[in-house]
């Protein structure tokens, strides 16, 4: 193995500038936060300034978009993490009817574009006739939370002992105390890291939101109306990189948890 | 010496007898656990996409503008009109031509990781995939607004190395090009790209992780050439991987309405379609029509990409 481990230079340089590709763009956010230049996207900037950060702080129409992403990635954790475990303690049991189903059942949500999801829901409303509130986004986003739990949630039982919870049934702990003081914090690191990368995804989606959020307004789509009519550039730039720095934390922070496991968090989106 | 103490077992309690209970019905749990979450995706989801079906088959009253709740294939004819047909096509033309982009991007970067990155590269690599991933879709896509517009930094660039003659000429090609990369249908390709790179690089980078070294080393013995060892052996060994990644790239680009609302010339894909009929137009009918599209291209996208094995490299 190790005689031919020196890759030729065209794969090396192809690699190279792949990478540089996937990172250099997000970069120039937080250049552009920086510019004096507020009306185009003139590069380089003419000039270098701070005060978009104070003037993003006083724009009223920031915050009420802020807390609504927050409370909805916050609900739809929570749902997603109870119902997301549920079924992986189900899954990671032995094969029963319809298992490869509830399986596809659950990947559908991520697997189908989000534009189908987001019709889905906003014809299922009509159909019904339900108002739009926070709870039709959070309908949305804790469902292709779900998964995202799941997937965490469910190779972690793969490797969790069996004979360890037998243990346990062995030496009087009924099932809860079982749940309670041996499968959960075994569990612990992987619903936390599931967790945040649902958080992450909640925060930060916005094409099934468009669909369910009606005039509610969540950064995500406080971003979009800026994109599409800008104003004040460089404050839509500090914005952006507020929801970087929301989403690239709780991610770094679940890969660390679950490093060296053979479950690394955040394989499949 | 001590003489043996009766063993008090404490006082059973109601969680004991559960406890008992599923040791003796062990499918019992199996419902309590499975019934919330499929009575939510069941409901939520599954109900929601019946919704969306039955909406596609209802019409619109072309005078009052209503909805008509009546079984027709009306709305599903209007598809074929020439001026969504052409949607039809734009979309799946364009998801094929960004599966075909991010597969060649994605091949070093996946190939490198699979056979030469080691210990703390490897691990840089998988974050350097892993973090782009999942970083925000919106803040990506403002980034190359940023890049693409005329006064940006492709033009400043292509300036500074006296290249802009070059991109002059690319713009100035029918179709694709347009007054500036922000709104031609070549930024647009590199933005799709660039959004759904990393989902081709980690399955692609998985298949290739499974390649045996001792073929590449028979294939070397047997006298093959580099290139011949990657068109021969490699590649197809390694097209599971790309159909995997493929399945992403084809169905996110389908689906998609952000990308060419905001970079891309006026004329619109399937997602933009939704979006504006069921928004603006009111014509809910004929956008589930549209939605139901992507799906059934999936299906068959599945059904051909199971008969591969692309499964095995998910």
């Amino acid at each position: 193995m190790r005689s031919d481990s020196r890759a030729p230079l065209g794969l090396t340089l192809g690699a190279a500038a792949g990478l540089l590709f996937l990172h250099v763009p997000i970069l120039l956010i937080f250049l552009y936060a920086f510019t004096t230049e507020e009306r185009t996207y003139q590069f380089p900037p003419p000039g270098l300034t701070l005060k978009w950060f104070a003037v993003a702080w006083n724009r009223a129409d920031i915050w009420p978009p802020l807390y609504l992403s927050l409370q909805v990635a916050a609900i739809s954790t929570a749902l997603a993490l109870v119902l997301g475990t549920l079924v992986a303690a189900a899954m990671s049991r032995a094969k029963f009817f319809g298992r490869d189903q509830i399986s596809l059942l659950i990947l559908l949500p991520i697997a189908l574009p989000g534009i189908i999801t987001g019709m889905s829901l906003r014809s299922a409303f009509d159909v019904m006739g339900i108002p739009f509130s926070t709870w039709t986004i959070v309908l949305g986003h804790a469902t292709f939370c779900i998964v995202i739990v799941f997937n965490n949630a469910v190779a972690r039982f793969r490797r969790l002992s069996g004979s360890i919870v037998e243990a346990s049934l062995d030496l009087g702990a009924n099932g809860f105390q079982t749940f309670r003081h041996v499968i959960l914090p075994n569990l612990g690191s992987a619903l936390l890291a599931g967790g945040m990368l649902a958080f992450a995804l909640s925060f930060d989606e916005v094409i099934v939101t468009t669909f369910t959020a009606g005039q509610q307004s969540t950064l995500p789509i406080w971003m979009l109306n800026e994109l599409v009519r800008p104003r004040q550039r460089p404050v839509t730039n500090v914005v952006a990189i507020v929801v970087f720095v929301t989403t690239f934390v709780p991610v770094l922070a679940a890969y660390y948890l679950t490093r060296g496991g053979s479950e690394t968090a955040g394989g499949g989106k | 010496m001590m003489g043996f103490r009766p063993v008090t077992l404490p006082v059973r309690g109601p969680g004991d007898r559960l406890t008992a209970l599923f040791w003796r019905r062990p499918d019992l749990l199996l419902v309590l656990l499975l019934a919330p979450p499929l009575l939510w995706l069941g409901v939520v989801y599954l109900g929601s996409l019946a919704a969306l079906l039955l909406q596609s088959f209802y019409s619109i009253d072309e005078f009052s503008g209503l909805v008509v709740q009546e079984f027709t294939l009306k709305t599903y004819l209007e598809l074929l009109r020439p001026s969504n047909f052409d949607i039809l096509l734009r979309t799946v033309g364009m998801a094929a031509a960004v599966t075909l982009g991010c597969a060649v991007i994605a091949f070093p970067i996946a190939y490198y990781a699979a056979r030469y990155a080691r210990g703390r590269w490897k691990a840089a690599f998988y974050l350097g995939v892993m973090l782009p991933l999942w970083s925000s879709y919106l803040v990506k896509v403002y980034a190359w607004k940023l890049i693409l517009s005329k006064e940006g930094i492709v033009t400043w660039a292509t300036d500074a190395a006296g290249a802009s003659a070059v991109l002059n000429a690319v713009l100035a090609l029918p179709v694709i090009g347009g007054n500036s990369l922000s709104t031609s249908y070549i930024g647009t390709w590199i933005v799709f790209v660039y959004v759904w790179l990393p989902y081709m690089i980690l399955p692609m980078q998985a298949a290739l992780e499974r390649v045996p070294q001792s073929m590449l080393e028979a294939s070397a013995d047997l006298g093959a050439t580099r290139a011949q060892t990657l068109r021969r052996v490699i590649l197809p060994l390694a097209l599971p991987g790309v159909i995997a990644g493929s399945i992403f790239t084809f169905s996110l680009t389908l689906g998609d309405y952000i990308i060419p609302q905001i970079i891309g010339s006026s004329r619109l894909f399937i997602g933009q379609a939704v979006y504006t009929l069921q928004g603006t137009a009111g014509n809910i009918p004929l956008a589930a029509a549209f939605a139901v599209v992507p799906i059934a291209v999936m299906l068959v996208y599945l059904a051909l990409a199971k008969r591969m094995g692309a499964f095995d490299a998910l």
